[in-house]
């Protein structure tokens, strides 16, 4: 069996380079916008990203959550268009827009079929350059705003993040639900909606990028029709988060029969060079494999949980290293010690060279398969566009996580892993399990 | 490259016909398995799947549990490949697994490159027979299996509720009981319950073989035949005659409250009939049904009533899915507005449908919607996986490849007068249970 493998794996090797000849064009249109096309005429529509570096981190003070109302609102009415009448006319057509507002950027995803394109471009150009925030709309979304942020106070794992996001990042916007607080939510007027409006989407900080049934010109010109109405510039970025997490135990006492934990420390920057160490540490550590250290100890061998991850958590203004985990209410102080002494184990001892070549296998074995379908390119070639990477990324990348060695990832293990900064957040009422501070 | 010519071709000439360019084919072993196979030569990847015709709707009484704990219990290993062997095989060729378990079946994927496929049929076709269970491994299982309980339901009190209100609304039908099973019986489940299961029902004659992606039919026929082919089938095989409903004769209420429930809602389910091979046009109508009264939010019936004009709710929807072995439901769900209490709520929603019943279907919505009905065609091609789920789902729950093609027509053939005569079949309260999601102590009484 072992043969095989290495014969498939071979063939493998030398199929990447083949696949990772994705055709991605740059086009840049007369206007100047600049998108990453992807020409695909198998299927007649085209999947299209935008999105708008920032997003809620834009927040201005006091007025939490105003971003993410906006974007709710962008398919609420535009132009001479009511809320009914604009989605009336987009179902016409059959397209799919969808707008959301995230911690980094605000975001529209579109698909829309050929027979249509100019029809269903010029709807989606009313939504973004006109949007009209309808005191009618702005009162009922704000309903189902404030809905959703008492369901989320009910929620354990919403209580977990918002816990621990609030102690690892304080006052910046990080530090509170990007949905705002009831609050908040409760006092923004349309004015506050219009300044988020201007603040996040503008074109100074517009990314794009296109997958499907349309050409180099084609996109170009829709381009220049959907954003180039738009103000060139919007507001300045926040600053970097400053992270203020210390080490110890917050449990939050929730009356459900199973605890719910999120646990992490400060994490590493996408920039740093020992990014790829601590991406390929990570997978051996606490990734979604049956082998990662975590899941085989926590759940494999003792059934003490359904999940246990950690992950890398880069956002544009601070970076975390950091993980969950749901245990019955009497099992959780169980897992958590094993989590610890995982946490420990890999920050003295680092990993085998087993668990090395099985990470780098898998991680450079999966990419090429992530570009699959005209919706998930799309979606990875704007978020490469966000992140400043270089469309030559898909071909370099899995030569860098080649290039990570045992004593690369022993080394950022014991830098980003230690067990006296560790914060763990508790939602629920585990036995056994106490507060530090 | 020539058929990826006629394809377009296809699609421009016949344009209601989307899905005749799906390119599947189809073919069955000796041993009774079933195979599909939908070429796709985008990016040179394949998903594997394998389905069996066995769920949480098969299993006898007392053991509710025991097809979705065999699930995980598929990942403990075989003779050849010991624990854990499988999913590191994956893992080290860069492949994504997993598994899932519903009323009418159980299936496993693998997405790997294209030409790892003769890899996953190797793995796949050795754990549909040669499967080796130690106690701990089922008692380890068993307790994740328990935490998942606890994580997907016992956590969450709207899932509790859908529990209760499904055990209310089926009387003898096994959807009546939680796919993932009742907590006090799935602490009892043992190996010995899990091994007889999974002899009894893991065989080829009980299996549908989906593969999507890069690849030649031909090929695939061949590499199911080495891999699959030598695999004797299940002789204890019935067909599956499972318990059916009676008639209903008298509306159900569920109320429910909870601590930790913020926003209450009203839903009800109607019993409601299912997609039957060569038999779909009653499911189609009620499909259509569905999306005409709330689909779409403001844009349907009831969201244009219910938040838009009397701004008594913060959303309201309807909901059918026809693709279900035995009956299935059709459900009406509102969410109402700050200060409205359930009963005004749901009255308010009955009214509407009382006056749409009345009124009938809005011609232009209908045309909206089989717009959409017929891009979802061509914006679903985009993910394989979905396709080659859409296929295994249908295969396992009483239909044929013929009724997945036709379904796309059917939809487009149904007529306003078809929609009102299927909802006026359907809207019958003895059929119903109307459930309250409460928080505690408030709702109550008012």
């Amino acid at each position: 069996m072992k043969r095989l493998i290495a014969q498939v794996l071979v063939i493998f090797l030398l199929a990447v380079p083949a696949h990772a000849a994705l055709n991605i064009q740059k086009v840049t249109s007369k206007g100047g916008i600049t998108a990453w096309l992807v020409e695909e005429h198998s299927i007649p529509f085209t999947a299209l990203e935008i999105r708008f570096k920032g997003g809620t981190s834009l927040d201005l003070p006091g007025k939490r959550g105003a971003t993410y109302m906006m974007a709710g609102l962008l398919e609420e009415g535009a132009g001479d268009m009511t809320a009914t009448q604009f989605q009336t006319a987009r179902d016409a057509l059959a397209a799919d827009f969808n707008f959301a507002a995230h911690g980094d950027s605000v975001s529209i995803s579109a698909k829309f079929l050929s027979e249509n394109r100019d029809q269903a471009m010029s709807l989606l150009k009313q939504a973004i350059e006109a949007p009209r925030f309808d005191p009618e709309a702005i009162k009922r979304v704000r309903a189902q705003i404030l809905s959703l942020i008492a369901r989320n106070k009910k929620d354990p794992q919403e209580i977990a993040s918002s816990t621990f996001d609030r102690l690892a990042y304080g006052d910046h916007p990080y530090g509170s639900s990007s949905t705002g607080t009831i609050k908040s939510v409760s006092s923004l007027g349309r004015d506050d909606l219009v300044t988020a409006y201007r603040n996040s989407m503008a074109r100074d900080r517009v990314y794009v990028s296109a997958v499907g049934d349309i050409t180099p010109e084609q996109l170009g010109v829709l381009m220049d029709e959907l954003l180039g109405g738009l103000p060139a510039k919007g507001a300045p970025m926040p600053p970097k988060a400053k992270i203020v997490l210390t080490g110890g135990v917050t449990v939050v006492h929730f009356p459900s029969p199973q605890s719910v934990a999120i646990f992490g420390e400060r994490g590493i920057e996408r920039t740093d060079p020992d990014f790829f160490a601590a991406y390929v540490m990570n997978r051996i550590f606490g990734g979604d494999g049956f082998d990662a250290r975590l899941t085989r100890e926590v759940r494999v061998k003792r059934g003490l949980t359904y999940g246990v991850y950690s992950y890398l958590a880069d956002f544009d203004l601070a970076s975390m290293l950091q993980g969950s985990v749901s245990s019955d209410n009497d099992r959780m102080a169980e897992a958590l010690d094993v989590i610890r002494a995982e946490w420990k184990k890999m920050a003295d001892k680092g990993a085998t060279q087993a668990e090395l070549d099985a990470a780098k296998k898998y991680l450079t074995g999966a990419y090429p398969l992530r570009f699959d379908g005209n919706g998930r390119i799309a979606a990875i070639l704007a978020g490469m566009q966000l992140d400043g990477l270089p469309a030559s990324y898909v071909k370099t990348r899995n030569a860098r996580i080649n290039a990570v060695t045992l004593a690369d990832v022993a080394r950022v293990a014991k830098r980003l892993l230690r067990p006296k900064d560790l914060r763990i957040v508790v939602v629920g009422q585990p036995v056994g399990v106490k507060s530090t501070d | 490259m020539r058929k990826l010519i006629l394809f377009i071709s296809v699609v421009l000439f016949f344009p209601f016909s989307a899905f005749a360019a799906d390119n599947v084919t189809t073919f069955t072993l000796k041993n009774g398995l079933f195979g599909v196979v939908i070429r796709d030569t985008r990016a040179p990847v394949v998903t594997h799947m394998v389905w069996y015709r066995i769920g949480a709707a098969d299993e006898v009484p007392g053991k509710s549990g025991l097809a979705h704990l065999v699930e995980h219990l598929m990942f403990k290993g075989t003779q050849k490949h010991g624990p854990g062997e499988f999913s590191r095989i994956v893992a080290a060729n860069g492949g994504s697994e997993n598994a899932f378990t519903s009323f009418d079946y159980t299936g496993y994927y693998q997405r790997v490159a294209a030409d790892r496929l003769p890899l996953m049929m190797e793995l796949e076709s050795d754990r549909m027979q040669n499967l080796v269970l130690s106690e701990k491994d089922v008692t380890t299982e068993r307790s994740v299996v328990l935490e998942e309980r606890s994580t997907r339901t016992d956590n969450n009190p709207g899932a509790l509720f859908t529990e209760q209100r499904n055990a209310a609304l089926y009387l003898n039908s096994h959807y009546g009981i939680p796919v993932i099973g009742w907590r006090h019986e799935v602490e009892k489940l043992t190996r010995a319950d899990a091994l007889a299961f999974y002899h009894k029902y893991y065989a080829p004659n009980n299996a549908v073989l989906v593969v999507a992606g890069d690849v030649d039919p031909a090929k695939v026929k061949a590499l199911a035949e080495k891999y699959y082919g030598p695999i004797p089938p299940s002789k204890g095989l019935k067909p599956r005659n499972r318990p059916s409903e009676p008639p209903q004769l008298a509306a159900r209420r569920v109320q429910f409250s909870d601590s930790r429930v913020s926003q209450p809602y009203v839903i009800r389910t109607y019993l409601a009939p299912e997609r039957n091979a060569g038999e779909q046009k009653q499911a189609a109508a009620l499909t259509m049904l569905a999306e005409v009264l709330g689909g779409n939010g403001i844009n349907s019936v009831l969201g244009r009533e219910l938040q838009l004009k009397q701004k008594v709710a913060l959303n309201a929807s309807a909901f059918y899915d026809g693709l279900s072995l035995d009956k299935t439901s059709f459900g009406l769900f509102v969410v109402p507005a700050k200060g409205v209490s359930l009963q005004k709520a749901e009255d308010a929603m009955d009214a509407v449908v009382a006056k749409f019943m009345q009124d009938g279907v809005d011609p232009a919505q209908l045309k909206r919607i089989k717009a959409q009905v017929r891009a979802s065609q061509i914006y679903g091609r985009d993910s394989l996986q979905g396709m080659a789920r859409k296929y295994g789902e249908a295969l396992t729950s009483g239909l044929t490849v013929r009724d997945v093609r036709d379904w796309p027509n059917l939809l487009q053939a149904v007529t306003a007068k078809d929609i009102m005569a299927a909802a006026r079949k359907i809207f019958d309260r003895k059929q119903s249970v109307t459930g309250w999601l409460m928080r505690a102590n408030k709702e109550a009484g008012k």
